[in-house]
């Protein structure tokens, strides 16, 4: 039987054997490391092993990272300096190419992969973060792994898998007006649900997906894992073949055409099946907003709390009751009405020039009422946004230009959302307690949480630009 | 990693569905040594008030679950985050086996390679045996890995499924490392030919 997906042709391409049982030892072509891989470096050290290919191993400093100051000196928790300068000893000690703090190639490892050229189409990629699914979005098959399998990767380069099932989303239709890839992929979470494609890969598909950039396509496909999915993944085009050219760590010459040519032989094929099936329409999008404290509790900005009375399941009605009272909100309450104490735009999820860009063309309309800051997805994005004079335009409009780094998706580096306030955040987990404990998130794209920076509540995007 | 055969406890039952990665570890204490434990700190925001007495609405410190080694949960348990400390948590804790109708798919990969017991049933299954469970506080199940069946309060047999490869594992408690290293052979001999083929992965910059 030859392989017909995408998914399919890069795994088998990576087999290194199968058990009777089917289970599968996978070669991993790249793997990144980041200052949260030293419980995985400790094991290898315990075992005494060593990293097997290093040069196929690439590490960033990004979760523990302060935003104010990217000095190792300037990090007052002690912890996170820790895990940081332990990144740095890592590298040098196994020759794994690093990109510490002060190199202007440092960031978010899911911003820094696809920047640098290391994430390539038709290979396998793994990282101890769940967000790895993002690389996908370049025709990579990607996904997130433990500190066990991390260890498991360094010593072997290979990871113990069984072979996930096959999912296609299909987005048909074109995108209006103000709807972004963000909204696109809390739509489809908001479909299928938060388990709803666990156990498979999901291989994203249709016209509104093929039209997106691959910024675009990064950010669907760095949601996947809110919807469950083991991956995602886009096939790679002439888009994806014009976004890598060039990079630094891109094929060049003769390996460029040798591997151009091996893409090429990469998207899925007409006749190919999956598992399963579903498809939306994008021209029905709108932005979007979540209100719950899962992603799958999105809504259109126009839409209302929903309420648990309407819950016919009384387990359910408790557990939707209880998201309220987390979030604080009352049933029926109009989106728009809602009010937010901060903005957060920055995260794997939206934290690239385009995001920036589109965030910019919203803070030039005025002034934020409520605190906002922008940590953007890596040195190189942050310097390119400063050559554009992104950086004015924010400051002009009372917006806090920060460094790159995970930051306030995942609060580990200090910047946090107190108990009880409400944050329009363009990261990807609205999670109770996800960036401080007590702490409300809310889900939206860069130009809507831009949007709610100026109002100080909910802002339906379409509106506000029209005006301006 | 601790072996699992068969084990017979309390379990405490969990209505709330998509019981994420951040609520089992928040990512405060991600970066704590594997050897320091993480029992503690086990769904600690939730465990704890704010002034760090506890919580006495939550399940696992009443009285009944006191002794609870086995959770029932509902769908999408352990979704989010790779964080391995949310097994770690658990393990640590005490709970050898988390029942649901859904995982999340690394945490379910995390759970395996530590001795963590994973057991998924149908979404009806789940339900009655929370019922069960609040019915009669401080009732047990009984796990058998070899037998693949989780045993109800009711006596109602459940079979799960699990991957053959990952049961050995926990049966014997043997770790993946130590497996692949004997396959060191095979990996070579794939490397040679996938560097062949695919020779820009290997090229330097």
């Amino acid at each position: 039987m030859s392989d017909k997906t995408l998914f399919e042709k890069i795994w088998s391409d990576h087999e290194v054997l199968t058990t009777e049982d089917g289970f599968t030892l996978l070669y991993i072509g790249r793997h990144l490391a980041h200052d949260g891989s030293g419980h995985a470096f400790g094991f290898l050290e315990k075992r005494g092993l060593k990293v097997r290919r290093p040069e196929l191993t690439f590490a960033t400093p990004d979760h523990g990272v302060p935003t104010t100051s990217h000095k190792v000196d300037d990090i007052t928790d002690p912890v996170q300096k820790r895990a940081v300068t332990t990144l740095t000893r890592n590298a040098a000690k196994h020759n794994v190419t690093l990109f510490d703090l002060g190199d202007p190639r440092q960031g978010i490892v899911h911003v820094v992969g696809p920047e640098q050229g290391i994430t390539l189409p038709g290979q396998t990629m793994v990282c101890g973060d769940s967000h790895t699914s993002t690389h996908g979005a370049l025709g990579a098959l990607a996904f997130g792994i433990g500190a066990s399998d991390v260890f498991h990767v360094l010593a072997t380069q290979t990871t113990w898998q069984r072979k996930p099932n096959k999912m296609r989303i299909t987005v048909d239709g074109e995108r209006p007006f103000g709807v972004t890839a963000k909204d696109i992929i809390l739509a489809i979470i908001a479909h299928i649900g938060a388990n709803g494609a666990a156990r498979h890969v999901v291989e994203y598909a249709g016209a509104a997906i093929r039209a997106l950039s691959i910024e675009e396509r990064l950010t669907v496909c760095n949601m996947s894992i809110e919807a469950g999915a083991r991956a995602g993944m886009i096939a790679p085009d002439d888009t994806t073949f014009a976004y890598v050219e060039g990079r630094p760590y891109a094929p060049k010459g003769k390996h460029w055409e040798m591997a151009l040519d091996h893409w090429r032989t990469l998207p899925t094929e007409a006749d190919a099946t999956f598992d399963r099936d579903v498809t939306l329409d994008a021209s029905t999008f709108a932005p979007m907003v979540t209100w719950g404290t899962s992603p799958e509790d999105a809504l259109p900005v126009t839409g209302t709390v929903p309420d648990p009375a309407n819950e016919s399941d009384p387990e359910r009605r408790r557990a939707m009751q209880e998201t309220l009272d987390y979030i604080g909100l009352a049933p029926g309450t109009k989106l728009e009405d809602v009010p937010v104490d901060q903005v957060f735009i920055g995260s794997c999820t939206n934290s690239r020039i385009e995001d920036l860009r589109a965030a910019a063309e919203i803070a030039k309309l005025g002034k934020a009422k409520v605190p906002a800051m922008i940590s953007p997805g890596s040195t190189a994005v942050k310097l390119q946004a400063e050559e554009e004079g992104l950086d004015e335009v924010f400051r002009k409009a009372g917006f806090d230009w920060r460094q790159s780094g995970c930051s306030m998706c995942v609060g580990m580096n200090g910047d946090l959302v107190a108990s009880g306030k409400r944050c329009a955040s363009t990261s990807n987990r609205n999670f109770p307690g996800r960036q401080g404990k007590g702490a409300r998130t809310h889900l939206m794209s860069p130009a809507m949480a831009a949007a709610a920076a100026l109002t100080g509540h909910f802002t339906d995007v379409r509106e506000l630009a029209r005006k301006g | 990693m601790e072996k699992f055969t068969t084990l017979t406890a309390v379990a405490a039952p969990m209505d709330r569905p998509n019981i994420d990665t951040d609520q089992l570890l928040p990512a405060r204490f991600l970066r704590r040594p594997r050897d320091e434990g993480f029992g503690d700190v086990l769904f600690i925001d939730q465990r704890q008030n704010d002034d760090g007495t506890p919580n006495p609405d939550f399940v696992l410190n009443q009285d009944a679950y006191k002794d609870a080694r086995i959770i029932v949960a509902d769908r999408n348990f352990g979704g989010g985050s790779s964080r391995e400390g949310a097994p770690w948590a658990l393990l640590d804790y005490g709970i050898r086996c988390v029942v649901a109708s859904s995982f999340g798919d690394i945490f379910y990969n995390n759970s395996l390679k530590n001795g963590l017991l994973p057991v998924r049933l149908s979404d009806d299954d789940v339900k009655a045996i929370r019922q069960q469970l609040h019915d009669k506080p401080g009732a047990t199940l009984t796990v058998d890995l070899d037998a693949q069946t989780l045993t109800a309060p009711d006596g109602g047999i459940h079979s799960f499924d699990i991957e053959p490869f990952r049961k050995q594992s926990l049966l014997k408690g043997l770790d993946d490392v130590g497996m692949t290293l004997e396959r060191e052979e095979d990996i070579a001999a794939f490397e040679n030919g996938y560097r062949e083929r695919r020779p820009w992965l290997f090229a330097d910059a």
